[in-house]
């Protein structure tokens, strides 16, 4: 085995790791932007309300991402309105919007139920605190329901995280430069997959254990008021660092 | 939308490629279990290397995308393949996409069978097992008779949650080739010029698919939770 492409061609690795990053967590910011409102829609009595957030997720649920991706990035195509408006902007001509808007409505469904499953995880008992406070349903959600859905949402959102990091390897087959893009260049190029592949799997399987290791760092920090009390003491007594 | 009238003229090709992915499904999970049983008994026995063995397994496919075990093992497994055919000096063995496929896919949901299994395997009481034991059964009639069919009514819960993620990443497989649904509905889209309606009609079946296997499933939790007192 023989590394030396990868190593001379480390720039090109480097600049697909810059456009995995900016796709992963552009989609998981807006993703999860959309799935609180929607988590918040989804957990009412209105079927009018409920109805279609629960058909939106049951279809990008159901669905391979990679069906999404090609239903936007060639479905799209087909249909007139998308004709017209891809003479009039040029950058719809980028398969980066397309990847990103695909990743984008996969991840906000998947976080809806995952919140979802979290505001309905809450103690009955707060909610009726709250309201014999005189806290308006607004506030409510905002004070009591939604910080303690999202430490509970947390696990849960961490593997979607992962998943999602993972499943953007797809934007390599629509024509994008990413990280495993990159590999396939190389691939092709110097005709190594085996090294080439290898090493961009090393890339990743680094990227996801510092994520692993970062949202560790945040249930530590947002579930300390559940830890043991002894373990507490313990940590402070040997100063560990968290 | 017009254009429906071109869906039903390539609904053979279409069926072509729902067969071949439930294929790839069915044998993929296969692999899965198996390997997903055999890790889960590694990471549960005492001996350290086999126990270590079985986490380095889980943990590296873990935290590498799908994808890219995929086109490991397609691509540069077909270079390590002709590597070792020439020193052994057999004839050319062509790794076609249906191997690389179902291996792959089955060697990924192999790891998250295994923690399944492992966490199945541990809800069996140990008395039970002692009990068979006692009557002088052999290691694998324990096994076969006492330990599975108690376990599978805790592992079948993430079974089917496998089982659901596993059939969408059958669709990989058209990466690499292979003439599934997405690839055939991506000819006849190209063909047609009317992928939208071709991949919106890939992305039904794909749900059809995934609902059939919730009331499977359902079904199937039912039948092993026979016996078990719900509240």
């Amino acid at each position: 085995m023989d590394f030396t492409p990868i190593f001379d061609n480390y720039q090109l690795y480097l600049s697909g790791f810059v456009v995995t990053m900016k796709l992963v967590f552009t989609a998981l910011a807006i993703g999860l932007a959309m799935a609180v409102p929607l988590a918040i829609m989804r957990t009412s009595s209105n079927p009018l309300v409920n109805g279609p957030v629960w058909a939106f997720t049951y279809f990008f649920r159901g669905t391979p991402l990679l069906v999404q991706m090609f239903l936007l990035y060639y479905g799209l195509g087909q249909l007139q309105f998308m004709i017209d408006l891809n003479q009039q902007f040029d950058f719809l001509k980028d398969a980066y919007w397309y990847a990103l808007l695909a990743f984008t409505l996969n991840t906000a469904a998947y976080t809806t139920e995952i919140i979802r499953g979290a505001i309905e995880g809450t103690d009955y008992g707060q909610i009726e605190a709250a309201r014999a406070c005189g806290m308006s349903k607004a506030q409510t959600y905002r004070r009591v329901i939604l910080p303690s859905a999202f430490r509970r949402a947390l696990p849960a959102y961490s593997n979607e995280v992962i998943f999602m990091l993972h499943g953007s390897a797809i934007a390599s087959v629509i024509t994008i430069v990413d990280l495993l893009g990159a590999a396939r260049i190389v691939a092709s190029k110097h005709y190594n997959p085996f090294e080439a592949f290898i090493a961009v799997g090393v890339f990743y399987f680094c990227i996801t254990f510092a994520l692993i290791g970062g949202f560790r760092l945040l249930e530590n920090h947002w579930f300390a008021h559940l830890r043991p009390r002894e373990e507490v003491a313990g940590k402070r007594k040997a100063q560990q660092p968290v | 939308m017009d254009g429906f009238d071109k869906l039903v003229e390539y609904i053979p090709l279409m069926l072509e490629g729902a067969v071949v992915t439930v294929t790839v499904a069915f044998v993929s999970l296969a692999i899965a279990v198996v390997l997903g049983l055999i890790a889960a008994s590694m990471k549960l026995s005492k001996s350290r290397l086999s126990n270590g063995i079985a986490t380095t397994y889980t943990t590296v496919i873990r935290g590498v995308p799908d994808l890219v075990l995929m086109l490991l093992i397609f691509f540069g497994g077909q270079i390590q393949v002709n590597n070792i055919g020439a020193y052994f000096e057999w004839d050319y063995i062509d790794v076609d996409a249906f191997t690389a496929g179902t291996l792959t896919i089955g060697f990924i949901f192999g790891a998250y069978m295994a923690e399944t299994f492992r966490g199945a395997f541990l809800a069996v009481p140990v008395g039970l097992l002692e009990a068979g034991y006692a009557y002088g059964m052999s290691g694998w009639q324990v096994f076969a008779r006492i330990l599975m069919p108690q376990m599978m009514r805790h592992a079948l819960p993430g079974i089917g949650n496998n089982w659901l993620v596993l059939m969408k990443t059958t669709a990989l497989v058209s990466i690499i080739g292979l003439h599934d649904l997405v690839l055939n509905a991506g000819q006849a889209g190209g063909s047609t010029r009317l992928p939208f309606i071709f991949y919106l009609f890939v992305a039904f079946a794909f749900l059809v698919f995934t609902t059939v296997s919730i009331w499977g499933l359902r079904w199937a939790e039912k039948r092993y939770s026979v016996g078990v007192r719900r509240v």
